[in-house]
């Protein structure tokens, strides 16, 4: 791990889950010179959260398949890839002559790196669930409870409830048991697609996920008391969180909690795929928008690729052999020729990956309902915009997300709609009568990270950019220095 | 909202929180050592000035934005902590104006 940035490299990749790294190892086994650049201080991704640091007992009590993850990490460490850690990418950009800048902020200050293929493993964000309360302290995404407890070997304490839906809810409280921790409940919505689910059964009963899932779940209902059919959620509190409430056959129940995990699966991150221009397509039964890329993960701009749970939710085991291949396309991109035995293994390993994956994505889908909240609630909770808001300004006719946006100033926000996107689009959905495909979400911008004026002034000018502020006046080379900070 | 596991955590390492003392440990993100310390206001929302806490943990909802060594906006939950870091809570939006001091 090098704590300097080159200022160009043959391939970057973006992002150090299982799909980077996969990515990364490959392209090193052909030669090629790997820059992987990510935002958290070690390799892993949010699934292998810190594995390389945990001490044996945390990985112990993680799972067999978090302490799996060690391995990769390790090839990974070996494979002769430059890691830089503690990167923000905030911007991939196309230029004239087919090459790719991506623009960085490391050590405060911005950066351009210039490539000629880029991967994109930025993986993907949990899925926000805007119930009422959801602002509250004490309120969090169930998948960073789990980010807590891998990278700081934190523990609920007090009475702490699970709700909504998706596998993770179980994994969770299964790695709580094996602490000692006992969720006083385990509220679920159902998914609107168990029936089809059903159909997708026998792929399901021949994965490898299905007898590890079966046993969880059973070992989670035997200690944690399980509700099943909840239509709606709300958390109560004044300053933090003091109870969920759910609805279930048409009456309100209320469950004491100090810290309330909510969770409704994870949906890719589009930012910076969006923002370079790739287009998005609607899945329907995951309720989410994905970019649209081939089956190797190659975009509708040259050189740019996108691997793992970015380009479609899959799951680690198939987000490995997703970098393998988006690696080998981007490989030939580069020149390479690929031995097809490798470009075959790489794809016979993404369809046993993929197996059973047709029944999750059923069996755990959210309920829309639940996607598109109503009256006060904060839909955009940086700019605290409430849903009522949102669905009048939808019946007063915004014709888009991104006009609701300038009406409103949702997604405006640090987040910069990270949080709010899908909601207003479901919401736009409810009231117009128009498929969220129709209706589209914000439109994503670089730069796709918050970056301060400061360090903006940090990237070399171009010529451009000199005659914009300075005319014809001459300007030494050296950069213009900061001003002091204002006190 | 959270305790630490039993596992023994990294040293312990003194921050300054608001200006106090406050221990964190080696290793910790910002989040995870305010979080572990009992912590659950981060900041006061930008509009109305509710209470928020991160929601996250992974870099996407900025509900965990703390002032870090003078620096504003500071993601907590992806910045390390390091001895001798000064963070504070932010309060509402931030003015236009220079502060004036006191
Ligand atoms: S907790 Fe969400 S960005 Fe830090």
């Amino acid at each position: 791990m090098s704590p300097q940035i080159p200022e160009a490299a043959e391939l970057v990749i973006i992002g150090a889950g299982p799909a980077g790294m996969a990515a990364a190892i490959e392209a090193r086994a052909a030669g090629t010179e790997v820059l992987l650049l990510d935002e958290t201080s070690a390799a892993g991704g949010q699934i292998w959260r810190a594995v390389g640091t945990a001490p044996e007992a945390r990985k112990t009590l993680l799972g067999k398949e978090y302490a799996a993850g060690a391995a990769l990490v390790s090839e990974f460490a070996a494979c002769g890839a430059q890691h830089v850690s503690g990167v923000s990418v905030w911007g991939v950009m196309p230029d004239e002559n087919g090459r790719l800048r991506i623009g960085v902020r490391h050590n405060c200050a911005a950066r351009l790196i210039e490539a000629r293929a880029v991967i994109l493993a930025t993986g993907a964000q949990e899925r926000p669930l805007p119930v009422p309360g959801w602002t509250l302290p004490g309120v969090m995404g169930a998948g960073a409870a789990q980010i807590a407890l891998k990278s700081g070997g934190l523990l609920p304490e007090g009475r702490c409830v699970l709700a909504g839906v998706g596998p993770l809810l179980y994994l969770l409280a299964d790695q709580f048991l094996r602490a000692g921790i006992i969720p006083a409940a385990l509220v679920e919505t159902p998914s609107p697609h168990r029936r089809t689910a059903l159909t997708h059964l026998p792929g399901f009963l021949r994965a490898p996920t299905f007898r590890k899932g079966a046993g969880l779940m059973a070992r989670v209902r035997r200690k944690v008391p399980v509700i099943a059919g909840a239509e709606a959620l709300e958390v109560r509190g004044d300053s933090k969180a003091k109870a969920l409430r759910y609805k279930r056959g048409g009456a309100w129940q209320e469950i004491e909690a100090d810290l309330v995990l909510l969770h409704a699966g994870v949906v890719p991150s589009l930012h910076l795929s969006v923002a370079a221009g790739v287009p998005t397509r609607w899945n329907d039964v995951l309720r989410c928008f994905e970019p649209e890329t081939d089956e190797l993960g190659a975009t509708a701009i040259a050189g740019l690729y996108i691997a793992g749970d970015g380009a479609g939710i899959g799951g680690a085991e198939r987000a490995l052999p997703s970098g393998r291949r988006a690696a080998q396309a981007a490989l030939e991109h580069l020149g390479h020729n690929i031995d097809p035995a490798r470009r075959d293994a790489a794809r016979k390993d993404w369809h046993k990956a993929d197996l059973g994956r047709a029944f999750i994505d059923r069996w755990f889908a959210p309920p829309p309902a639940l996607l598109a909240p109503r009256g006060d609630t904060l839909a955009c909770r940086c700019e605290e915009v409430t849903a009522g808001a949102i669905r009048e300004a939808a019946r007063l006719g915004a014709p888009g997300p991104n006009q609701l946006k300038t009406y409103l100033r949702c997604g405006m926000g640090p987040c910069q709609g990270r949080m709010c996107a899908a909601s207003i689009t479901e919401i736009m959905a409810e009231e117009t009568g128009r498929t969220p495909a129709e209706l589209g979400h914000l439109r994503f911008r670089t730069p796709v990270r918050p970056l301060s004026l400061g360090e903006l002034a940090q990237l070399p000018a171009g010529e451009n950019a000199r005659r914009a502020v300075l005319g014809d006046a001459e300007l030494p080379d050296t950069p213009l220095p900061l001003p002091p900070r204002a006190r | 909202m959270f305790r630490r596991d039993p596992i023994p955590p990294g040293e312990a390492i003194e921050i300054l929180l608001d200006g106090a003392p406050f221990t964190a440990r080696r290793g910790d993100t910002v989040a995870n050592a305010l979080l572990a310390g009992g912590i659950t206001r981060f900041r006061d929302s930008v509009v109305s000035g509710a209470p928020r806490a991160p929601y996250c943990l992974m870099g996407t909802c900025f509900e965990c934005l703390v002032t870090i060594d003078g620096t504003p906006n500071r993601q907590a939950c992806l910045v390390t902590v390091e001895a001798g870091m000064r963070i504070e809570r932010q309060s509402g939006a931030p003015s236009m104006l220079p502060e004036s001091k006191a």
